[in-house]
């Protein structure tokens, strides 16, 4: 990414953006206070809603259950309607990024295909939505100040249940994680601060997440499936207390030779919050192969690989195999810029989901109480509260390097890099490159290794304690 | 107003939970701040299916400590027992020793101090609890190791980064 494309990036903003986000932060003051209690302000901010929506689909419906908000608190469905008012702002606030990004990036895009991955009906998960849905209910009609360890320990009976179904994967890692967030900070009504953007964007999405029912990696029958070499360009790590999914991103060359594709491919665990650090890529050496190309910087011959419109291949160990060393850097600057990115699903228009892989050279980099790149004098901060727990990328080494493979993230109203990996000129001869996946088959650091040996194998603890105490 | 307020008011992804740090689990496989209370569970030394279920409540400092079987802990007698001890120990290693006297509500200056010391500063007396309670949430924390692993894509998860450890 060049020093004039950063100047376009951060200075033309593309308009309206400010404007719909006033709007999403009035919608989530009313999930401060609940919507048991309607203030006159908060009529208004509901209208406001609703004009915003109006020559859209959702506009004549949305319009209805504003009107009869004035005369009593909203139902479930009422709510939802609600809910996927605020996704729609946020997916036009996150189209109009991604879009201004595509045009600077000279990034072509796939044209969205909802066709391709529909869940199939499942009347037990259907009843477990059903009881997500009731919760979220309680939870908005009472408003985070009024949120107590009642409520929240009632979204714990959800948990088990939801975690035991494949296909409902994404509803408990989102619930599990947002009702331990919920806990953390009761009681709310004191609390000091309140997340509040975050909190409604959870709120919002397991909401449109119990109307979209589920899907698993099982149901890839139908799917359409690919075939080539795996570039990759790095590993994206996320985790909560209770989940942890290591996303890769990378380049795919197609067998049949078309246009070679950004892709991402993704495994995830569940674990306890005492599993941290470099000890999590201990819950995926079930997949090897991964690991494997993670750790020594591979590419990856995939077979007939299921692939969603979303660009995310579905894993499959069976169906890839280890290649010959591919480092990462040569593949930013060789691929990244020719390389069809894919369609973003409905669901995930929110500017929270844009991970967009760059490769940033020849900066320099300014610290400050935060670091950022300087690239022509443009200056871009980067998330180094994102360089992840399990990984060696440290603060250090990205103050000393010179070349970055990250993805371009934007929250609080900026973008941000991100760091996957990057390179520095330590003496004139070597260059060393730091990569987030580089621990994937354990730790190479040592002192990290043998800070890990002194804690024992956690997992083989609990492990242990499981098979002892759980089926007593 | 400033860049925190900013980010809890706007951030997507403000971390709300703070890390804790990691720690050898062996003794205590399971410590938390939760109901109120300092509560886990420590491992017996010489049963190897025996567990002990203890606890000190925030505020009152009151304390309790009995196996998973509710049968109560026989070194209570004389005080705080070494389950207690242990538990409080790693607390401190894993929450640090000024969240988990906030938590406790121990008064005063806590900076610096070593276990035996803060421990010290409970004004404890025995109350006894039962310990199905946290034994059950034991059961549940260890029940996720045996989630299966899954390839199915959570997007979810990006409201989730990983982020820099205290190693
Ligand atoms: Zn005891």
């Amino acid at each position: 990414m060049l020093g004039n494309q950063l100047t376009k990036l951060l200075q033309d903003t593309p308009p309206g953006i400010e404007q719909t986000l006033a709007l999403v932060t009035d919608f989530d003051d009313i999930l401060i206070h609940g919507f048991a209690r309607l203030t006159e302000e908060h009529t208004a901010t509901l209208n406001a809603l609703a004009a915003a929506v109006a020559a859209t689909p959702l506009g004549e419906r949305v319009g209805e259950v504003v009107a009869k908000l004035s005369t009593g608190s909203p139902d479930s469905e009422q709510l939802a309607l609600l809910a996927g008012t605020r996704a729609a702002l946020l997916g036009a606030v996150h189209d109009a990024l991604l879009s201004h990004l595509d045009t600077i990036l000279n990034r072509s895009r796939a044209a969205h295909d909802e066709s391709a991955a529909s869940p199939s009906p499942d009347p037990e998960a259907e009843n477990l939505l059903t009881g997500c849905r009731s919760w979220l209910h309680e939870l908005a009609i009472t408003g985070w100040r009024g949120v107590d360890h009642e409520l929240v320990a009632s979204a714990s009976q959800l948990i088990g249940p939801l975690l035991a179904n494949p296909k409902l994967r994404r509803m408990a890692v989102l619930i599990d994680g947002f009702a331990a967030e919920l806990s953390a900070c009761c009681p709310i009504r004191t609390a000091d601060h309140i997340p509040v953007r975050r909190w409604a964007d959870l709120w919002t999405r397991a909401m449109l997440l119990s109307y979209t029912g589920g899907w698993s990696a099982d149901d890839s029958a139908g799917l359409d499936t690919v075939s080539g070499r795996l570039l990759i360009l790095g590993a994206d790590v996320h985790e909560h207390g209770t989940a942890m999914q290591v996303q890769v991103h990378g380049v795919l060359e197609p067998t049949d030779d078309s246009t070679p594709r950004l892709v991402r491919t993704s495994v995830a665990v569940a674990k306890v919050d005492t599993i941290i650090g470099p000890a999590m890529w201990d819950l995926l050496q079930a997949y090897p192969v991964l690991m494997t190309a993670l750790a020594e910087r591979r590419s990856i011959h995939i077979t007939d690989l299921p692939a969603l419109p979303s660009g995310d291949l579905v894993w499959n160990e069976e169906r890839a195999k280890v290649g010959d060393p591919a480092d990462p850097f040569t593949t930013a600057r060789i691929q990244l810029a020719s390389a069809l990115a894919p369609a973003v699903p409905a669901l995930d228009r929110h500017p929270v989901q844009i991970a967009e892989p760059v490769l940033m050279e020849g900066y320099k980099v300014k610290r400050g109480e935060d670091l950022s790149v300087i690239v022509d004098g443009v200056s871009l901060p980067i998330a180094v509260d994102r360089l992840p727990s399990c990984g060696p990328l440290t603060p250090q080494l990205v103050d000393a390097s010179s070349a970055c493979i990250g993805l371009l993230r934007w929250d609080s109203g900026q973008w941000a890099l991100q760091p996957l990996a990057v390179q520095s000129n330590k003496s004139k001869k070597t260059q060393v490159a730091v990569h987030n996946g580089d621990w994937a088959k354990g730790p190479t650091d040592p002192k990290v290794a043998k800070a890990q040996t002194r804690n024992g194998d956690a997992i083989a603890v609990l492990r242990e304690r499981a098979g002892r105490l759980l089926r007593r | 107003m400033n860049a925190e307020d900013t980010a809890w008011l706007q951030s997507s992804t403000i971390q709300v939970i703070k890390p804790i740090r990691p720690r050898k689990l062996a003794k205590v496989p399971f410590v938390e701040l939760a109901d109120g209370r300092l509560q886990g569970v420590v491992s017996s030394g010489s049963d190897i299916s025996r567990v002990y279920v203890s606890s000190i409540t925030a505020g009152d400092h009151t304390y309790s400590c009995s196996t998973n079987n509710n049968r109560p802990c026989g070194a209570l007698s004389w005080g705080l027992c070494k389950h207690i001890q242990a538990l409080m120990s790693e607390a401190v290693v894993q929450y640090g020793t000024e969240r988990v006297a906030r938590y406790l509500r121990i008064e005063g200056d806590v900076e610096g101090l070593s276990v035996p010391e803060l421990i010290r500063r409970l004004n404890a007396q025995h109350q006894s609890l039962p310990s199905s309670t946290v034994f059950s949430r034991f059961l549940h924390h260890l029940s996720y190791l045996e989630v299966p692993a899954t390839t199915t894509p959570l997007p979810e998860m990006h409201w989730f980064p990983s982020t820099l450890a205290v190693r």
